[in-house]
């Protein structure tokens, strides 16, 4: 009852001043001030990426010719698909044993940098970096003059030492192993410099206070750095995973697929039924597939990271 | 546990720089030795040298009779404890104290009760599963202590332990570490730029200045007979006063002759000490607590009195400090809390002549 009253009579004495100070204290909340400011990025992202992904969802349900929905019926029909699975397969394949080629190397150049007095690091660290920004479908060009069957340079070489030639893009594990070279070629910079970055941030009085308890220079690196580096690592590898699997440009001018479609990854695949066969709910659907693998992988990743950046930061 | 030594030591850099100039020490089995002075005087790098963190550019250091100048920090048997803790982030406690001797090997059990042994001596016991980030300023350094502890080495190196706490927590961990060697007993070398901790925490202090050792002696000494103007002024605080004067004779006395026509007799057993400096300007020096009020029934005896105008008057609650400025020397005195003190109101002083340095300007050595 006195609740009752209490609200009865401020609400109609409070009334006449409220609306207008209501709407200016909302536009002056932090929150809302945030949230206009993000609002430019937030309205780009939905335009170009939820919009795009939920276009692409709701294409892998209709037909060929786009004039009924046909509910999961693409996914079906690629699963039945001998050749979809082999790309499901070969695009793993590819897509790991890059990524983990990339951070291996990658991962082995920045420790040498690293070890690099500071004056001649950056040479060295402009020269590592520049297979990453050359334009992959223009250093690919270069890499298929390489790997070319009548005027391969790498044969060349390889004869030179009096080793048979290689058929690079005509052997299906060949076609797939210069895949990964060239991928592996292109993106080992990224992690070079992302790991140099990491282990730079590692405090030296670890090393020391590891080296006094008693460790070589493989356990520093054992209990010291590489747990020091999980979360650079772990995000370096989930982001890698995600550009690898979607990569198209490498296998496009490489092999375009071939031989016998058995270089194909998700994204030429996809492109290969959805805009050369010109069956666009189908390509829909073939890069569709991609997500739930990656978006599986990504939640676990970015858990660990966030749980480890809680108790060590 | 063991002696550590220290021949002729030079650490010099490129370009020249010389860190440590050719030190000697000899560190006995046990002893507690605080390194001392102030920064970029060489004394960090010298336990640097010792734990084998830095090259030794030349001379010898030995820890327990063995040369230890090429074998790596991990097979010279220390630990160390650093100034900012140096915990493993990524490690709970128990695993940060355990991981020394993990590397060595050591049964489970034998790291569990070593583990265990440490965290009771340093009451970090309920600490054990939680990571650094997790911890207090004072318990990382109780971790990091720890982690010295379990590992028994010969010695404990620690470098400025306690300049990343608060004032308060500083006393205490002082005491902590002071109770700790009392219980373990392992020879230890310390290095602070905080006179206090040097004074509190040494069996002998090393006072250090421009990669040269100035003296070394236990505290007490190092404060009543400082062997040169850098280590009277650096041991003590407030600093040892020192006042440009003159040696005189007069009327069959050796007397002092400060700024402000001041004059204080030199006592007589120290006169003949003094005596080839007549004539000539010294510094005299002394410190604040020898210069005091005049108490009733005083028996010191070589009391001069002298009265002075205080500028600032400082109220410490046991004490009150007066600055004086005698021609441009400030001097501190200080005096009983219940004498009331005010600036531009002369009071009567009395210096303690028993007490007294005099310094040669030109050596800077005590006479």
């Amino acid at each position: 009852m006195a609740l009752d009253a209490t609200t009865a009579t401020a609400g109609p004495a409070m009334a006449p001043a409220r609306p207008g100070l209501t709407l200016q204290r909302f536009a002056r909340r932090r929150s809302t001030i945030a949230f206009l400011m993000a609002l430019p990025l937030i309205t780009v992202i939905a335009g170009l990426v939820a919009w795009p992904a939920g276009y692409a969802i709701y294409l892998s349900t209709l037909n060929r010719r786009m004039t009924s929905f046909i509910g999961l019926g693409n996914f079906e029909i690629l699963l039945d698909s001998e050749t979809f699975l082999m790309v499901i397969w070969q695009s793993c394949f590819f897509a790991i044993t890059a990524v983990v080629l990339k951070a291996l190397l990658g991962f082995w150049l920045a420790h040498q940098l690293h070890h690099i007095p500071t004056k001649g690091q950056r040479i060295w660290r402009g020269l590592l970096l520049l297979p990453w920004v050359v334009p992959p479908a223009l250093s690919t060009l270069g890499w298929w003059w390489m790997f070319d069957p009548s005027y391969s340079s790498l044969n060349w070489i390889l004869n030179a030492i009096g080793a048979p030639s290689v058929p690079w893009l005509g052997e299906p594990w060949w076609a797939r192993i210069s895949v990964i070279i060239v991928n592996v070629w292109a993106g080992t910079p990224f992690f070079m410099i992302m790991y140099l970055a990491a282990l730079k941030s590692v405090p030296d009085q670890l090393y020391e206070a590891a080296a006094i308890d008693g460790a070589t220079g493989w356990q520093g690196l054992r209990y010291v750095t590489l747990p020091m580096m999980r979360n650079i690592i772990s995000i370096t590898v989930l982001f890698s995973l995600i550009v690898t699997f979607a990569n198209y440009d490498i296998v496009r001018v490489l092999t375009n697929g071939g031989p016998r479609d058995l270089t194909h990854v998700f994204a030429s695949y996809a492109f290969q039924v959805g805009v050369l066969a010109g069956n666009i709910p189908r390509g829909a659907a073939v890069s569709l597939f991609m997500f739930p693998l990656l978006a599986i992988v990504a939640f676990f990743v970015l858990r660990g990271v966030n749980q480890r950046s809680k108790e060590m930061a | 546990m063991a002696q550590v030594s220290i021949r002729k030591v030079v650490k010099e850099y490129e370009g020249g720089v010389q860190a440590v100039k050719g030190i000697d020490l000899e560190i006995a089995d046990h002893e507690f030795v605080v390194l001392v002075g102030p920064s970029g005087c060489g004394k960090s790098t010298t336990l640097r040298m010792i734990a084998g963190l830095e090259e030794i550019s030349g001379g010898e250091i030995a820890i327990g009779g063995g040369v230890v100048n090429d074998i790596p920090p991990r097979d010279r048997d220390i630990a160390m404890v650093f100034q900012n803790y140096a915990l493993y982030p990524h490690m709970t406690v128990y695993d940060n104290m355990a991981f020394g001797l993990m590397l060595r090997k050591f049964d489970k059990a034998e790291i569990r009760r070593r583990v265990e042994n440490a965290a009771r001596i340093l009451d970090i016991g309920m600490l054990l599963d939680r990571k650094p980030k997790a911890l207090s300023g004072g318990q990382r350094q109780r971790v990091a202590m720890g982690r010295a502890i379990v590992r028994d080495p010969k010695v404990f190196l620690f470098d400025e332990p306690l300049s990343n706490l608060d004032a308060k927590l500083r006393v205490q961990m002082r005491t902590e570490i002071k109770k700790v060697h009392q219980t373990v007993k392992t020879t230890t070398i310390y290095v602070t730029h905080d006179q206090i901790e040097a004074m509190t925490l040494a069996d002998r202090v090393v006072v250090m200045n421009h990669g040269v050792i100035e003296q070394v002696g236990p505290p007490t000494e190092l404060y009543h007979r400082p062997a040169t103007k850098f280590v009277a002024g650096f041991i003590g605080s407030p600093a040892m006063n020192f006042i440009p004067a003159r040696l005189e004779h007069g009327s069959g006395a050796l007397n002092i002759h400060l700024p402000d026509n001041i004059v204080l007799p030199v006592p007589e057993e120290r006169r003949s000490r003094y005596a080839s400096y007549a004539g000539k300007e010294v510094l005299f020096g002394i410190r604040p607590e020898h210069l005091t009020e005049i108490r009733p029934n005083d028996h010191r005896p070589n009391l001069a009195p002298l009265h002075l105008t205080p500028e600032v008057v400082e109220p410490m609650g046991m004490e009150t400090l007066v600055h004086i400025w005698l021609q441009g020397t400030e001097i501190s005195a200080r005096i009983d809390p219940a004498i009331p003190a005010e600036p531009g109101r002369p009071l009567a002083l009395a210096a303690d002549m028993g007490q007294m340095h005099l310094i040669d300007p030109q050596t800077d050595r005590m006479i």
